[in-house]
């Protein structure tokens, strides 16, 4: 289960919002996925990222995903810079969870 | 003191094509040749730039979707990776990365790009899981589609080489081999590479000396260094001193007297001392290269490796593309022989779309027929066009990594197939053609035999039969020492091979490295193999030697080679009975 955790850090604008989720596809994070993730996060108001280990993503950039290096079993948190994105965060989180339709 | 900064080095790689250079060394980019002019542009040129570089994304789209139109049935599944190219073009990490240092760096797109696909790459490689290094392939592919767009091809060349140098570079990709212009380039030096690579083919080709699988050349040559690059024997010498200049200047006369003489005679059949005629082929790898087995007095083709058109590509080859090479060869070899080795795939050269990359211990993994057999539609596409080609000339087809029956008459059923639906769209196609076996599974070897009665002839393959039959690979330097085509035990079971040909009427031929050393000719002579097929400019001087010697002689030989326990035992009775004969007629 993803939880919710509203981050309001010093180093996080006002309206961050995030959710880690674990992929549990086969093929992880590969290159059809991103292209589904980045196909929903191109449609945000913000700016749209996947963190993993540290590490940040554009969501927006499949090439810039890959980069991560998710494997099945990993866990990456959705962040959205702004509330009026939240659709698209639980999107991109239930097309994760839904292992990506594979 | 001496100077260490001029001190010779001498490196040694392997000699992929005969000849000696010296001059001075032209390092490439690493990440193969440059071919990417950089220049500044003013603040007025930065909009022109950007634009250039959106339609050349745009045109690069069109073409991939075109590509997608022309898919057949059978390879939808590639139609995706397609679709995968089309979306990357526009990633933001490319596209708007690409954007933002023609902006801020005012360079020409097409350095901008590369700038921001070798960084990409480079993230891509240093991945562990090899899904993700393999990403770094979808990069190269788009980013050369877009400059290829916005160069133009023809406008691609080395052209900041003012004089003729040595190349020296990690390793070149067919694209770039073919764009080298020879009037520049006296000789190429990798690190990476073999014998079969794509640039050992070309520099043979253009008769330019070429030292490949140097190691780390790259690491220890400088530009501008003086070496001396020595193809046969794969030495190079960093900084040569005046003696060794010297010594290497002689050699390279006497190494063109050699060729010379050698050329004169290499027209003529190969005939023994005592008058048995052998047949001397060539192995090629593209089309192009059946000019060279012709004008070095090739009898014919004893191997067309076919891997090329599958290669550098994302797709599969049609039927036609294929049918359309094969039988080009095979109209220009005719009456001659055409040996048609269908795909082998290996360690290097791996297809891009399937995904084999992953296997611990490839050259024990699915390749060759076993890669085949898993997918019939891909082999019998390959089938129907050596049938087709067969009405063209005198083609026989041959299969690579048999390992016994089963598999044989699994190809056997593929081929009546394969017949029966080129009949039925009455095609013109010739269905009685030769069948043969690459010996290089020692399993197959031991059943010769049973294999016999399956098959038309048998085709050794020596370099995969000694590195399986030996367990070594000759890749891995802890243990290439151990890689010794005169092994007893290799000599041994080439003995049973060729009793048994002999035995069943079968032809026998070798197209491994092994035929293409004059070294070895006594020994394969003394085996009764009936024909040799080696590179190109390898055919004057195995025909040179063959001319020296006699059958009788050989096959008495053998028996004393037969009781040797040791390499080094072999190579002694060699040394003893032939060692005369084999350095008056050799160059080494």
């Amino acid at each position: 289960m993803s939880k919710m955790n509203e981050i309001f850090g010093t180093d996080q604008p006002p309206g961050t919002l995030a959710k880690d989720v674990l992929i549990r596809n086969e093929l992880g994070l590969h290159a059809r996925s991103a292209a589904q993730i980045a196909e929903i996060a191109q449609g945000a108001n913000s700016k749209v990222e996947i963190v993993r280990g540290g590490e940040k993503a554009d969501a927006a950039s499949i090439i810039d995903m890959l980069t991560l290096s998710c494997s099945k079993g990993s866990n990456i948190t959705v962040k959205v810079d702004s509330q009026s994105d939240i659709g698209v965060l639980n999107r991109i989180v239930a097309l994760v969870e839904s292992g990506f339709g594979e | 003191m001496s100077n260490t900064e001029n001190q010779e080095i001498l490196l040694k790689g392997i000699g992929a094509s005969p000849g000696i250079c010296t001059g001075r060394a032209y390092l490439v980019d690493k990440e193969g040749v440059n071919l990417v002019k950089k220049y500044s542009i003013g603040d007025d040129q930065v909009e022109d730039e950007k634009n250039r570089f959106k339609s050349a994304v745009k045109k690069a789209a069109d073409e991939l979707r075109a590509i997608m139109e022309e898919i057949s049935e059978d390879f939808q599944e590639h139609a995706n990776i397609f679709e995968m190219h089309i979306v990357l073009l526009k990633d933001k990490m490319l596209y708007d990365k690409t954007i933002e240092i023609i902006e801020e760096k005012k360079v020409n797109a097409e350095w901008a790009l590369k700038l921001v696909a070798s960084d990409i790459k480079l993230k891509f490689r240093n991945m562990s899981d090899p899904y993700f290094r393999d990403r770094a392939e979808d990069i190269v592919h788009v980013s050369e589609r877009i400059i290829r767009n916005l160069v133009g091809v023809e406008h691609v060349n080395i052209g900041n080489i003012g004089k003729r140098v040595i190349l020296v570079a990690k390793d070149l990709s067919p694209a770039e081999t073919s764009q080298i212009q020879v009037a520049r380039i006296q000789g190429f030096v990798t690190d990476r590479g073999a014998i079969t690579s794509h640039t050992a083919i070309i520099a043979r080709t253009l008769e330019i000396p070429a030292v490949l699988g140097v190691g780390d050349a790259t690491g220890l040559i400088r530009n501008d260094d003086i070496i001396i690059a020595d193809g046969a024997t794969g030495e190079i010498v960093v900084h040569p001193g005046e003696h060794t200049l010297a010594k290497y200047v002689r050699r390279k006369t006497d190494y063109e007297h050699y060729r010379a003489a050698s050329m004169r005679g290499s027209h003529s059949p190969a005939n023994t001392a005592d008058g048995v005629s052998i047949q001397v082929m060539g192995n090629i790898e593209l089309p192009e290269e059946v000019v060279s087995v012709r004008d070095y007095g090739g009898d014919g083709i004893g191997l067309y490796r076919t891997e090329f058109q599958y290669l550098s590509r994302s797709d599969f080859p049609t039927e036609y593309e294929l049918f359309d090479k094969y039988r080009d060869v095979a109209e220009v070899m005719n009456p001659k022989q055409v040996t048609i080795r269908t795909l082998d795939i290996n360690g290097d050269k791996i297809l891009r779309n399937s995904s084999l990359t992953d296997e611990a211990n490839p050259a024990m993994g699915l390749r060759g027929i076993r890669y085949c057999l898993k997918k019939p539609d891909i082999f019998k596409t390959q089938i129907r066009a050596i049938l087709r080609a067969a009405a063209f000339g005198n083609v026989r087809i041959m299969f690579p990594m048999i390992s016994g029956c089963n598999e044989i008459r699994e190809i056997r059923k593929l081929m009546e197939q394969a017949a029966h639906s080129l009949d039925k769209e009455g095609v013109e196609f010739n269905r009685h053609i030769d069948i043969g076996v690459m010996v290089e599974v020692p399993s197959l070897a031991i059943m010769a035999d049973v294999i016999a009665k399956e098959v038309d002839f048998f085709s050794i393959g020596t370099n995969d039969l000694i590195q399986y039959t030996l367990a070594i690979d000759r890749g891995n330097r802890h243990v290439a020492h151990y890689y010794q085509p005169l092994h007893p035990a290799v000599i041994r079971i080439l003995k049973y091979v060729s009793n048994v040909a002999e035995d069943k009427g079968k032809k026998i031929s070798m197209c491994g490295e092994m035929a293409g050393d004059p070294v070895h000719m006594p020994v394969l002579l003394g085996l009764g193999i009936d024909e040799l097929s080696v590179n190109p400019p390898s055919i004057p001087l195995v025909k040179r030697m063959i001319r020296s010697l006699r059958i009788e002689d050989a096959k008495l030989f053998l028996k004393d080679v037969i009781r040797e326990t040791t390499t080094d035992g072999v190579l002694n009775q060699l040394q003893n009975a032939y060692g005369k004969i084999l350095s008056d007629e050799m160059f080494v």
